[in-house]
């Protein structure tokens, strides 16, 4: 299994602690690394109110991870923050696969398109050989 | 990749009404007539919707906080799937109510 898995977490801290979400982040970040995981991205996106109250608190600090890597090091990063009461609430979601298919979806129209201006409505098939005409002039 | 965080609705789903529906009057009937909507997804191409992007997904939430049917805004199965999951995604973490009231 040497493919490697993109995920996507995003976790809550307590507001109060605010000052400390750069040191919980690089913990993070590094307990990460310590399984073998790369972390691609790390972003704060700020406080903001909570939609809902968690343990009382009607805001906190959103923390974005991006990952790259085996499943084990979500794992372990997962049970740390299950443990860790500053953390309100976390979210871990695989975006490699539906990225891949963003992907795909996204060449297919690039050759539709490609193929369209290069020749009429009424052959759409025999594009490809319409294209090699129109290189010969 | 630059994310808006920001929550401010630009435009709701239903800012294109005027016209959509012929006014309900007359006597009996009362059939609405739609025109047909589109996919804006479809029209603006795209693959992935994601669950951080509240100001998008707060389009689809009416004030109640349930998901808008598809058939009211026109999205394609394919793009409502992804957006219902998105919405979901983001309630979890509390960008988005559950309910509201």
């Amino acid at each position: 299994m040497d493919t490697k898995r993109q995920y996507e977490v995003v976790f809550i801290v307590d507001p109060t602690t605010d000052e400390e979400v750069p040191k919980l982040t690089e913990s993070f970040s590094q307990i990460v690394t310590d399984q073998g995981g790369v972390v691609t991205k790390a972003e704060t996106m700020g406080k903001r109110q909570l939609a809902y109250e968690i343990l009382h608190h009607k805001d906190g600090t959103f923390v974005l991870l991006e990952i790259e890597g085996s499943g084990r090091e979500i794992a372990e990063l997962e049970r740390r923050m299950r443990v860790n009461d500053r953390v309100l609430r976390y979210i871990t979601v695989r975006v490699d696969e539906d990225r891949r298919r963003a992907e795909k979806l996204k060449e297919r129209r690039a050759r539709k398109a490609a193929k369209r201006p290069s020749q009429g409505s009424s052959h759409p098939r025999r594009g490809a050989a319409m294209e090699f005409a129109d290189a010969g002039e | 990749m630059s994310t808006n965080y920001d929550d401010r609705p630009r435009g709701g789903y239903d800012s294109d009404d005027d016209g959509d529906r012929r006014p309900m009057g007359g006597r009996g009937g009362g059939r609405r007539m739609h025109r047909r909507r589109v996919c804006r997804f479809c029209i603006d191409k795209v693959d992935l919707i994601d669950f951080k992007d509240v100001r998008l997904l707060q389009n689809y939430l009416p004030e109640r906080g349930k998901i808008l049917p598809r058939r009211i805004s026109g999205n394609c199965a394919t793009h409502q799937r992804m957006l219902a999951e998105a919405i979901k995604r983001a309630r979890n973490i509390a960008l988005l109510p559950y309910t509201t009231d």
